[in-house]
């Protein structure tokens, strides 16, 4: 986990806090791991009254976040969440930050284990820009959105939406909606996604009949 | 050592200057105290210190709980020819941590101490005898007690913060589970809800060094000179080490000799290393501070606190205050590692409680939320900052 959101461009990481606002419940409680300056949290805080957590490794990152008055937990994401009791949210945010850990698994099953609902933002390697740098240079890909040469990259991992998909799929996790991130806006139902989307916002619950996380569902939950 | 260099002021460019001890009496007839293990004092002197101005609102003042062998004496000097100055200036005073321009600061000797307040040394009412082991037994709950006490004898309903590091972070734990509307924020260094068993194997080695020696005379040694010095220092030595860190101890001692580039072969030698040398200091230094009745009476204390126990769980125990807290744990610490911040922390966000948990990177150890003061300031002061701004808060 890296606190910097900076694998993708300004504008974008405005348009995301968006969207990830659009897919949070006014009063809910939020988690959001990665917090990185805690920019989404203060906003949910104050924009839509939520109860929220940061959770974030920076030690940098973590002074500005005490700094705009937010609560927030030092630690480390690849050892689980080992302090937040099962089903203490509502939303659980992980925004540009999977592709950072080195247990994508245990980092998903956690969020669901804490919170009802798990939003989960990649970028998506099956870009056509990043394939085509790949089979055409030969070379380890640096586009627009994923600006970072191999050996200097917060990335440890590469992965597309359908690589996404087929993880989730694995965990038993229900993919509730999926939102391609599309030059900047968001593109619902897109189709090519997993060529032309930069990013993806994944809305994520735990699969099958999962009553204790529907004890937490907000009773006006957004589809 | 810290992680990165902050543009703050160099630690002692600015103090609070010259400070006057002070003292009250509390509890006086015909209230008396009755403390948590059944005993009671039917009076007692409280020597503090404050620094900074109480604001007309009386909505600025954070309280420090100091540690086992602190005292009242937290900053400043108290004579202009005093060298040292209070033993956390570097946090406390203008433009510091706890900035004394802003905040006013109060910190207390602990009952049972022997910096002021009352304590095993101090003559048994209408005698004149000392205590000595005759003294009540003693509890964190109580040492609270009597800081609850103090704050509101000073006119203060509500603490903006109560702050402290070890035996002080405890205080602060008690605190807010004891008078959870009188604080605002809890800030809690170095610290855990109980003591660990290796912890009180500590204290126990400690206490009985001061038992066997044979001028402990059961604790009413004070009429005669010697005293139990001896055990007393070898508590302390014992102490010491656990306040270190393996890094800590071999950066500043290493294998390095005292006096000499080689070893003298000669057992009589005891000061050979200069670990050992430090060691024997530390324990001289600290004969001359500290008493040996105090030291008994406080490590119990220390031993028997476990807040779960006490409250009847972490959660219920911090559930009871709306008060924000600020939870501190050091990397090397291991007499308070990491794990018992986390554990204050978990109850905290079970009870849907305000917290922010940092594990500091330091080499010192234990001894790191008195070193390790840069680090500290820049999480400490925003996080004052915005409880002020909160306002205060009901229950």
């Amino acid at each position: 986990m890296s606190g910097d959101r900076y694998s993708i461009p300004e504008p974008t990481s405005v348009l995301i806090d968006e969207l990830l606002t659009s897919q949070i419940e006014r009063d809910s409680r939020v988690i959001d791991l990665g917090c990185g300056d805690g920019r989404l949290l203060e906003r949910l805080r104050s924009d839509l009254g939520c109860t929220v957590l940061g959770v974030e490794l920076g030690i940098p990152q973590l002074k500005g976040v005490v700094g705009r008055g937010l609560p927030i937990i030092h630690g480390d994401l690849d050892h689980g969440l080992p302090d937040i009791p099962d089903n203490s949210f509502d939303f659980a945010v992980l925004s540009q930050t999977l592709q950072q850990v080195r247990r994508p698994t245990t980092v998903l099953k956690e969020m669901l284990r804490v919170a009802w609902r798990a939003l989960v933002v990649v970028p998506n390697f099956g870009h056509w820009r990043v394939r085509l740098n790949v089979v055409k240079h030969g070379r380890a890909p640096v586009t627009d959105a994923l600006p970072y040469e191999w050996y200097d990259t917060p990335n440890l991992l590469v992965c597309s939406m359908r690589d996404i998909r087929d993880l989730v799929s694995q965990l038993d996790i229900e993919i509730v909606s999926e939102i391609p991130i599309i030059k900047g806006c968001a593109a619902q139902g897109a189709w090519w996604a997993n060529l032309r989307a930069d990013s993806a916002l994944y809305v994520l619950q735990a699969g099958g009949a999962s009553m204790v996380s529907d004890r937490h569902r907000p009773d006006a939950a957004p589809a | 050592m810290a992680i990165e260099i902050t543009e703050t002021n160099q630690p002692g460019d600015e103090s609070v200057g010259l400070v006057e001890p002070q003292t009250v009496t509390l509890f006086g007839p015909p209230d008396g105290l009755t403390l948590a293990g059944g005993g009671r004092l039917e009076s007692l002197t409280v020597a503090y210190e404050t620094y900074g101005t109480l604001s007309a609102e009386r909505d600025n003042a954070i309280f420090i709980c100091h540690a086992l062998t602190g005292n009242a004496h937290a900053a400043g000097r108290h004579t202009v020819e005093c060298s040292k100055p209070g033993w956390w200036d570097d946090l406390v005073g203008p433009g510091k941590g706890l900035d004394t321009d802003r905040y006013f600061v109060i910190c207390a000797n602990v009952l049972g101490g022997c910096q002021g307040t009352t304590g095993p040394g101090d003559f048994k009412p209408g005698t004149d005898t000392p205590w000595g082991l005759d003294f009540p037994f003693l509890t964190v709950d109580d040492l609270v007690t009597v800081h609850s006490a103090l704050v509101t004898e000073l006119g203060i309903e509500q603490l903006l913060a109560v702050i402290g590091g070890s035996l002080g972070g405890m205080q602060v734990l008690e605190w807010a589970a004891r008078f959870p509307a009188q604080l605002r924020s809890a800030i809690v260094l170095a610290s855990g809800a109980k003591l660990s068993a290796r912890g009180i194997a500590f204290n126990a080695i400690g206490r009985r060094a001061i038992l066997i020696d044979p001028h402990f005379l059961g604790g009413n040694y004070y009429e005669h000179d010697e005293g139990p010095r001896f055990g007393l220092a070898l508590a302390r030595m014992i102490a010491h080490i656990t306040y270190l860190s393996e890094d800590s101890i071999e950066m500043k001692f290493g294998r390095r000799l005292q006096d000499s580039d080689s070893f003298a072969y000669d057992l009589a030698r005891e000061t050979e290393f200069q670990v050992e040398s430090y060691l024997h200091y530390q324990g001289k230094q600290f004969v001359e501070r500290f008493d040996a009745n105090s030291y008994l009476y406080l490590t119990r204390a220390m031993d028997y606190f476990d807040l779960a126990a006490t409250h009847g769980s972490l959660p219920a125990a911090l559930g009871q205050t709306a008060a924000r807290f600020l939870v501190v744990s050091y990397s090397s610490d291991w007499l308070f590692p990491t794990g018992q911040g986390r554990e204050i922390v978990k109850a905290l966000i079970s009870g849907e409680r305000d917290v922010t948990f940092v594990e500091l990177e330091s080499v010192y150890g234990h001894d790191a939320f008195l070193v390790e003061v840069e680090q500290l300031t820049s999480i400490v002061r925003p996080f004052l900052d915005r409880t002020l701004s909160l306002g205060a808060m009901g229950q």
